[in-house]
């Protein structure tokens, strides 16, 4: 218990620190390619860990990821249009409307066999793009522009702000992921993904932990997905739906490894970082495949990623 | 305006597309339905029959349909060997629920990239002397470029039903399915007929391919707006049911064809999300489940 409470503080101390220390940093490193980068890599860490609360601790696949990112963007998009909400409040009910997207698609799909929610996630994106297109208060098919505020407290410049709020989200949905790792729904969803028929008979009430694990997997994509227009400045369905954000956030844990919290930020990092690097030296469709064969070569190479690789290293050292 | 001309077109047009996406889903309801394998990769590969049928087509002026037709043995070919990778992969390590399904998604993931690559992401289209035509039987106008692709999705409905209904393998191939264990009681070997079986499935993928492209103009990422439509025929056909797929699929295509003419074209992906959903919610084994 003492001990727990030590690594707990230890954690939060390290999330601090860097908090801390990236936001003085802004006020020194004046390159703002550092910054916009990073920014993807950091949406990159929120999207991976969303993903594996699901994919990795319950075993459930989710191919709708640039579906529940869209929902936060075009959540944000419409709060903003409507209602000129400040960023905070266009997080939060980003999150929520994409954390209720999730609650439905999960309730309609999961008292079935897994394959089939995988199946939904998969036409969910398809069908919101459709509907997105075709909806002209947000721009339809030709997309829309939002402009960025002129001023900014504290930071030299809007991405370096930008940069600052996405490393605050990315730590703390990393938090909740460590959080659901260690805790009693953590082990009732590992219990599924084992084996789900001895979990009910265990008498872990599945439905009710699947339906949560989808909800907050949902909730922090549409998180990541919030603050993106402002980055990008113009938004339009294709970009928003793009299934680069849907390989990503699978190819990501499942390359750094899916049972551990710290498994897709391992991946995320790398790859995302990988991916910046690429998209600048080598062309972008080329970077693509890049990730694509990678994404196969782990799953068929490599089942545990990273995380079992080295494992399986330190194992052999000590064995 | 409401004509009946118009709704009788629409229903005519409906029919001959929902024809085409019987054979669209044809190998998706070996390969999901019978043989438990999630092969979401499925509508890339007809992508790929697409583009390559265009090549033959513009190298050496091939009709369409030939060209999937002689693509089949490679299709077969690229089959057995992609389930042979995740039998021993994932089916055999009892891995195929996350990491066979991550698999399956990368292999589309590359094959649209790498069509991207080699073709860039303009429309391609076929020609030949009769897809600008069209028969007319009183005020309703039937396109060759609609009733080619069905009746040849009915004659191969019809062999592969035949294949599996009459013959020993066909027959082996329903009873993997059903049975797995009694299959190898019997002395045969599942993942041998498994193999063909997958091979089969993405065989027939060629000629939908062809006759995709047939129909209209063809892109790379084509293939994920018909994701939703081949699985949302599977599951509606009852997962299997060969008679059912063709059922599920004529009554999509009308359904489309009716929301199309009626609201407009940008809507008719939604409706194959529809099916599925509603399908999943009120009866998940469909029509002719088991």
């Amino acid at each position: 218990m003492l001990f727990d409470r030590i690594r707990f503080s230890w954690f939060w101390l390290c999330c601090v620190v860097l908090l801390v220390g990236v936001t003085l940093a802004t006020q020194v490193i004046d390159n703002d390619f550092l910054f916009f980068a990073g920014y993807l890599v950091l949406t990159f860490v929120v999207l991976a860990t969303a993903w594996n609360i699901l994919g990795g601790f319950t075993g459930y696949v989710n191919f709708g990821s640039a579906a529940f990112f869209a929902v936060g963007a075009y959540s944000s998009i419409v709060l903003h249009k409507a209602f000129e909400l400040p960023m905070p409040a266009l997080i939060v009910i980003a999150g929520l409307v994409a954390g209720l997207v999730g609650l439905g698609t999960g309730y309609l799909t999961l008292r079935l066999q897994g394959v089939f929610f995988a199946i939904a996630t998969l036409a969910l994106a398809v069908v919101l793009e459709t509907f997105i297109t075709n909806w002209e208060y947000v721009g339809g098919a030709a997309g829309t522009y939002v402009i960025p505020p002129s001023e900014v407290y504290f930071f030299g410049s809007f991405i370096e702000a930008m940069f600052c709020l996405m490393l605050l989200l990315a730590v703390l949905s990393v938090a909740v992921s460590r959080y659901i790792n260690q805790s009693k729904i953590g082990r009732g969803l590992a219990a599924i993904r084992d084996d789900e028929l001895a979990a009910e008979c265990m008498g872990v009430p599945t439905l009710k932990l699947k339906l949560i694990s989808t909800t907050i997997s949902g909730a922090l994509m549409g998180v990541a997905g919030a603050p993106y227009p402002f980055y990008v400045t113009y938004i339009d369905p294709i970009s928003a739906f793009n299934l680069t954000w849907a390989v990503n956030s699978i190819a990501m844990p499942l390359i750094g490894g899916t049972t551990t919290w710290f498994g897709p930020v391992i991946g995320a990092l790398l790859l995302g970082t990988m991916q910046q690097w690429a998209q600048v030296t080598i062309s972008s469709e080329l970077n693509l495949l890049l990730v694509g064969v990678m994404l196969v070569a782990f799953v068929v190479l490599a089942p545990h990623g990273i995380v079992g690789l080295v494992r399986k290293l330190f194992a052999k050292k000590e064995g | 305006m409401f004509s009946v001309d118009l709704l009788a077109n629409a229903v005519v047009a409906g029919v001959l597309l929902g024809g085409f996406y019987a054979i669209v889903a044809l190998g998706l309801t070996i390969a999901f339905g019978q043989l438990d394998v999630v092969n979401i990769a499925h509508p890339a590969f007809i992508i790929v029959g697409s583009f390559v049928t265009f090549a033959i087509n513009q190298s050496l002026g091939l009709d369409p349909v030939l060209c999937g037709l002689l693509l089949t043995p490679v299709f077969f070919a690229v089959g057995v060997a992609l389930y042979s990778v995740y039998y021993s992969s994932f089916e055999r390590r009892g891995d195929e629920s996350l990491r066979g399904l991550a698999f399956f998604f990368g292999i589309m993931f590359i094959v649209e990239v790498l069509l991207i690559i080699v073709y860039g992401v303009d429309y391609r289209l076929v020609e030949t002397d009769y897809i600008g035509h069209s028969i007319h039987l009183g005020g309703i106008g039937i396109p060759y470029r609609l009733l080619v692709p069905f009746l040849v999705s009915a004659v191969v409905f019809g062999g592969i039903y035949l294949y599996l209904s009459r013959t020993f393998i066909g027959r082996a191939i329903l009873a993997v399915s059903q049975d797995r264990l009694a299959l190898q009681l019997m002395g045969a070997n599942p993942v041998r007929i498994k193999q063909l079986a997958f091979g089969i499935a993405l065989a027939t993928t060629a000629v939908a391919g062809s006759l995709l492209i047939m129909i209209g103009p063809v892109e790379p990422s084509l293939g994920r707006v018909y994701i939703g439509r081949v699985f949302a025929i599977v599951v509606l056909g009852g997962m299997g049911s060969i008679g059912g797929t063709f059922v599920a699929a004529l009554l999509l295509g009308v359904v489309e064809s009716l929301i199309s003419t009626f609201y407009g074209p940008s809507w008719a992906p939604a409706v194959a999300f529809g099916f599925l959903l509603i399908t999943l919610a009120l009866r998940p084994a469909g029509l002719f489940g088991r």
